[in-house]
């Protein structure tokens, strides 16, 4: 932090850009840090409820960044988890209210993953991380960015298994469509279950260190 | 008393917190390292879940859910404070567990230097509060229900900690292709631990 120096740093100086574009491949919350898996995986049997969730990640971890950020100098450290935990929870139970209120069926599909939102650990451990210590711009790029490392892993896991497995994109029948019903192609149903999401995440893993030589682990 | 063994048999097995519904991924892949430890996890979930459920049933049957206010008074059957839920379940839950440590430590400091490290960390485990959301979803009708619920995810995520703690000890002197060391190998065997699950489905009880 450099409060004392008179020359402004540009909103989107070098150092800024990174905060916001690490976390997308490099510094990735699932892959690479290996944080808020649970929800990552349950809702991405479909694009729409993915989508949905990533939207809220995105703004639960950006304002909520913002606000700790904001009280970062206000809150003794003994109690900060408990703090932290109340800003969440009522980013998460606005979100949840919105989500009821204006695309009911998805929020259904959702069920409690809204409310594991709370518990995810890319909120906690952003917050502790980088909010508790830095300013509220650096903060919300922050929150942004892993944010959207986090949707875009979401978006392709749940890609994937709604096409091979209900052989649809967003509800519509790709599939259908290209007549490969007609040549004897079947979905492969076991796309849409559990253990799938598992899979795909680890080939993702796979693909991505295997570009990215620095991320494979010491054995 | 049948109904509440189908409910714990059901939450270990067919309905596994961590192979059904991902949840608690976050510990179970950062302390899966080593079956002991893992273990000494799974002991603290159990014992976690095995009060926050309750607790959590008794405030969403008398403060939160539609009408639950009544015994206050006529004027009161109205009230819905169902959204406050997340709020009062998480605060329950910090309390809790900040309220076991302590009791713990007091009482029987062996166990408490045994899972020292992770109680703290136990509080922001989507189990638990994966655990009180599903309890509240599924309107379980009894107190002992809940109870056996509670007692049963837990006991479900122990199996599969232990369980994938055991095989990571054992893959350390397999030959993984590199890129897939570590995390990735962690999320297929995760994976086919799943579908070995799944054979459980079958079961109707």
């Amino acid at each position: 932090m450099n409060s004392e120096k008179n020359e402004r740093e540009p909103l989107f100086s070098f150092k800024n850009r990174k905060l916001l574009l690490n976390p997308l491949n490099k510094d990735n919350p699932i892959t690479v840090q290996v944080l808020g898996i649970c929800s990552a995986l349950a809702v991405t049997a479909k694009l729409e409820p993915a989508f949905v969730m990533a939207l809220s990640v995105i703004a639960v971890l950006a304002i909520s960044n913002v606000i700790i950020s904001l009280l970062r100098n206000g809150i003794p450290p003994r109690i900060r988890i408990i703090v932290q935990l109340v800003v969440i929870a009522s980013l998460v139970i606005l979100v949840d209210q919105f989500l009821k209120a204006f695309v009911f069926d998805v929020s259904k599909q959702l069920s409690v993953f809204v409310g594991l939102i709370i518990t995810n650990c890319i909120i906690m451990g952003r917050l502790e991380a980088f909010a508790m210590s830095n300013k509220p711009w650096p903060a919300f790029l922050d929150g942004m960015g892993n944010a959207f490392g986090y949707g875009w892993i979401l978006i392709v896991v749940a890609f994937f298994r709604e096409l091979l497995g209900s052989g649809t994109i967003w509800g519509y029948p790709v599939f259908d469509k290209l007549g490969l019903y007609d040549v004897g192609y079947k979905n492969n149903g076991f796309m849409i279950l559990p253990p799938m999401a598992l899979i795909i995440v680890g080939i993702i893993i796979w693909i991505q260190r295997s570009r990215n030589k620095d991320l494979i682990e010491e054995k | 008393m049948q109904e509440i063994v189908n409910i714990f048999v059901k939450s270990i097995f067919i309905d596994n917190m961590v192979f059904a519904y991902f949840l608690g991924m976050c510990s179970y892949l950062a302390v899966s390292k080593t079956v002991k430890t893992s273990v000494g996890l799974g002991i603290a979930v159990i014992f976690v879940l095995g009060i926050t459920v309750p607790v959590n049933y008794l405030i969403n049957d008398y403060l939160l859910s539609a009408g639950a206010l009544s015994w206050l008074g006529e004027g009161f059957d109205e009230v819905n404070l169902s959204f406050l839920s997340y709020i009062m379940f998480i605060a329950v839950i910090a309390s809790m567990v900040q309220l076991v440590e302590m009791v713990i430590e007091k009482f029987t400091p062996a166990l408490y230097f045994s899972l020292g490290i992770f109680l703290p960390l136990i509080a922001v485990n989507c189990a638990i509060l994966g655990g009180s959301l599903f309890m509240q979803e599924r309107e379980y009708l009894s107190i002992w229900q809940a109870t056996s619920f509670g007692l049963g995810s837990g006991v479900g995520w122990l199996l599969a900690i232990v369980g994938i703690a055991a095989i990571r000890e054992k893959i350390r002197y397999s030959n993984v292709p590199a890129p897939l060391r570590g995390l990735g190998i962690t999320f297929i065997i995760t994976g086919l631990m799943g579908i070995a699950f799944m054979s459980f489905l079958g079961i109707k009880l």
